[in-house]
């Protein structure tokens, strides 16, 4: 039998279900990493770094290993030096080796028999330290006698002339900028900095970790990425992949921060080391001071225009930092900051500089906030200058099917423009303003990809199914699998449980980012339900003496697929798989792929904000969220993923910004001082969700977690443009910011 | 002959092109022949690139057939979040 790849007429697909996690989330039942425990368990500590950049002369561990209570104290010296430049910036990162590079740096830890131990044995290792100048901001960091954090690991792309410090170079685009710009009736160049921003998860990260004498080791964590977690820890810890495995907990949240390890392999080595199971859970200090925050950037942007509208040329050059070791975040803002446009003449040089700072780890469409930040406010401003609407001059210039984009792929069917004709015709967009307000409008776009995942899909005797998977869900994952499987499989949502499993019970399944998971394994659980489907026309078949070419599935059973096959009732998946074990076995489906065609994804915010002309504060008064979801699983979740996003940026547009002093400390490691929008900051985040089916994918899915926190940073800053009449070009917009803008405009 | 466009960091080691015309079939194949026809490609194809074909990227997929394919399109390899 055959199954149709596409599919359209939904009975599951498109509904809201009730989410399978919310009972133990609500009741305080579901297990977060710091939860679990485990006989003879011991509490550990870190000891991190008081100084931005020193050179670590000398550790005397012996004060703190004589203590009462104190089971074990690692340093570097517990670990050995992979070959791998990745996996060792990462273990550099998780306990400095040679030198501190950051204020937080880990640069020891202890295992006790409580927590009290624990700290008071920090107290007793001796550090000593040689400062070093340190350098914090990317501009500074870029010039020639700027303070080297690391030296030689520049890439063969980075063109000669550079400090040390720049360690990545890109470059995209085509056409003639000259040509471009000189057919532009209004050039406006202009240049924009933001902060470092923290993805605020309310779980700081926590593990157990349990390494045997024999070598085998059990870790229970909190991770977008447990097969991540697995291979870097058995890299650091020279054991093999199989000897460890890794259980993913509940996570409270991660948005691209928990692709990574921090605390992990410190852990295991704790572990080894004092031969009993170690905890470690970072305080929220720690988090802050030592778990990814995303880059702080610097961009210049110049663009072209007609005067009705047309963009003849563009050109961003962005220097990001993504603290103290290379990576290549600027390659994705490079490729992002134009993509919503159609343009002859575009072009985009991104570089990354070395700065003291925590190793940035991604955040939700990691580099494009800020590259299209500054994009849209330079293409607002220009709407403003010629007296032109802001949707009619994106839709003028807006990509769409077949356009060659900024970053040298054409397009296939993308939903920019239905999103921007959809802010167009909603209410908001006409609705009067009160005094002191403005409203804004910005353009979002992520790539979105798939990669690897593994599905099982194991059909029991009582006619229920689970689905076994292995991406953390930090969506709505669970819920948008089992939908899927119902949809496939012809039953009810609530006949189907999903969950995540370990490393040693299902295959590989890449980290759970990229808004990939309801894409990738979604593909998985389809191709694993249409497997388990042939095996139960398969079993109908032979009991009903005919061939299996001849039994279709249809709404839930198997039945003869035409007259010549034979007259035979129904049989339901309840009935196969009553009789499974008669029948030749349990019956399961699988599917192992790396899937492609995940789809880019775009969105269109619209946001009103007053400003007080007295004391410069903000506040976000309506906002709309427009976005392609290709086909939206379960919607309830999907406008969850677009409001989260909305709000993300949002803090990130207001008020968010990692602060260091002149020592190069970081001086608000903590949610009073780093402060996030909370509920009584925000009005509701409305949603207009619109379905452009991805050509890749047989229900058209596109994956939406990213694109939401692109727009809001510009969407903020043009509504506070047209409001107040100050164009800012440094985020945060902080209250002191924007009143000193408004004093000097008068 | 699949013609391959070049992001532009990487045209130094193409003579300042923005496209070469390699034979080859797969990507596995395409990156292969990159690496050995134009060596100061190789360091960003051994740490990861990914590959545009007629509008969609792939990470790893090796065996993905491009001989048919009218845009082939040399990325940086895609991260998220």
């Amino acid at each position: 039998m055959a199954f149709d790849e596409t599919k359209h007429d939904y009975k599951v697909i498109g509904t809201r279900p009730v989410r399978p996690d919310g009972i133990d989330k609500v009741t305080g039942r579901a297990l977060y990493g710091a939860d679990l425990s485990a006989p003879g368990m011991l509490t550990a500590a870190i000891l991190r770094s008081p100084h931005a950049h020193a050179k670590i002369v000398k550790i005397d561990t012996s004060k703190a290993e004589a203590m009462a209570g104190v089971k074990a104290v690692v340093t570097s010296r517990d670990f050995g030096l992979p070959e791998d430049q990745d996996l060792r910036d990462t273990q550099d990162n998780c306990m400095a080796r040679d030198k501190v590079l950051y204020d937080g740096h880990a640069v020891a830890a202890v295992a006790a028999i409580n927590a009290q131990v624990a700290k008071a044995a920090l107290k007793a290792i001796e550090v000593e330290y040689e400062k070093l100048p340190h350098v914090i901001d990317v501009d500074d960091a870029m010039k020639g006698d700027a303070p080297l954090v690391l030296e030689g690991r520049a890439l063969e792309t980075v063109p000669e002339g550079w400090s040390q410090n720049v360690t990545n170079y890109c470059e995209f685009g085509h056409g003639d900028l000259d040509d471009g710009f000189a057919r532009a009736d209004l050039i406006v160049e202009r240049s924009f900095k933001t902060g470092a921003t923290h993805q605020g998860y309310i779980e700081p990260h926590a593990c157990l970790a349990s390494m045997g004498p024999d070598g085998r080791g059990e870790l229970w964590c909190c991770t977008q990425g447990q097969y991540m977690v697995r291979e870097v820890c058995a890299g650091i810890m020279e054991i093999e992949a199989s000897q460890l495995k890794v259980t993913p907990s509940e996570i409270g949240g991660g948005f691209g921060g928990k692709t990574t390890v921090f605390i992990e392999p410190v852990a295991l080595a704790l572990s080894r080391k004092a031969g009993r199971p170690v905890k470690l859970v970072m305080t929220r200090e720690e988090v802050f001071r030592a778990s990814g925050p995303t880059i702080h950037s610097s961009t210049d942007v110049k663009i072209g225009m007609t005067k009705d509208g047309t963009i003849t040329a563009a050109r961003a050059d962005l220097r990001y930092s993504g603290g103290c070791y290379p990576n290549g975040t600027c390659e994705m803002g490079a490729q992002a900051a134009f993509a919503p446009y159609d343009l002859k003449a575009v072009r985009t040089y991104g570089w990354n500089a070395l700065t003291n700072r925590p190793k940035e780890i991604s955040y939700r469409a990691p580099g494009a906030p800020t590259a299209i930040y500054a994009v849209e406010s330079v293409v607002d401003e220009m709407c403003q200058k010629l007296g032109l609407d802001p949707v009619d001059v994106r839709l003028k210039n807006a990509a769409d099917k077949g356009t060659k984009s900024s970053y040298g792929v054409t397009f296939e069917d993308i939903g920019l423009k239905a999103t921007l004709e959809a802010a167009k015709a909603h209410p908001h967009y006409t609705a009067p303003l009160g005094p002191n307000q403005g409203r804004g409008l910005s353009c979002g776009f992520w790539f979105n990809f798939g990669g690897n995942a593994s599905v099982t899909l194991s059909v029991n005797t009582d006619g229920t199914v689970n689905v076994t998977e292995g991406n953390p869900d930090i969506g709505g994952s669970r819920a948008s699998i089992s939908m899927i499987a119902a949809e496939e499989l012809g039953i009810g949502y609530d006949r189907v449980r999903t969950i995540v499993a370990d490393t040693t019970s299902i295959g590989h399944s890449d980290t759970t980012d990229g808004s990939r998971v309801t894409f990738t394994v979604g593909l998985a659980t389809i191709k694993a339900a249409r497997d388990a489907k042939t095996k139960m026309c398969a079993r109908a078949a032979a009991l009903w003496g005919i061939d299996p070419e001849a039994v279709e599935w249809v709404d839930g059973a198997a039945q003869p697929s035409g007259p010549n096959a034979g007259k035979f009732p129904p049989m339901s998946l309840a009935e196969i798989a009553a009789v499974s074990f008669q029948t030749g076995g349990p019956i399961a489906g699988h599917h192992e792929s790396n899937a492609d065609g995940a789809g880019v994804s775009f969105g269109v915010h619209l946001c009103d904000i007053e400003v007080d002309p007295e004391t410069g504060a903000s506040k976000v008064v309506r906002y709309t969220v427009f976005q392609d979801a290709g086909k939206a699983i379960h919607p309830d979740y999907v406008e969850g993923q677009l409001q989260g996003g909305a709000v993300q940026g949002i803090g990130w547009a207001l008020n968010e910004e990692y602060i260091y002093g002149e020592d190069g400390i970081l001086q608000n490691p903590g949610f009073l001082d780093y402060r996030v929008p909370v509920a009584s900051d925000l009005p509701p985040i409305d949603t207009v969700i619109l379905e452009v089916p991805n050509p890749g994918h047989p229900y058209g899915v596109r994956g939406v977690g990213e694109t939401s926190i692109v727009p809001p940073l510009a969407a903020i800053a043009n509504a506070m443009s047209r409001g107040a009449g100050v164009r800012l070009t440094q985020l945060p917009m902080s209250p002191p910011r924007v009143l000193s803008a408004l004093m000097a405009k008068g | 002959m699949v013609k391959v466009t070049i992001m532009g960091a990487l045209r130094h080691a193409i003579d300042g092109k923005a496209e070469v015309e390699v034979e080859a079939s797969t990507f596995k194949e395409l990156i292969d022949k990159l690496s050995a026809e134009y060596p100061g490609l190789k360091p960003q194809i051994d740490r990861g690139v990914s590959l545009a074909v007629d509008g969609r990227i792939y990470r790893e997929a090796w065996l993905t057939p491009i001989g048919e394919a009218r845009e082939v399109v040399l990325m940086p390899y895609m991260k998220g979040g």
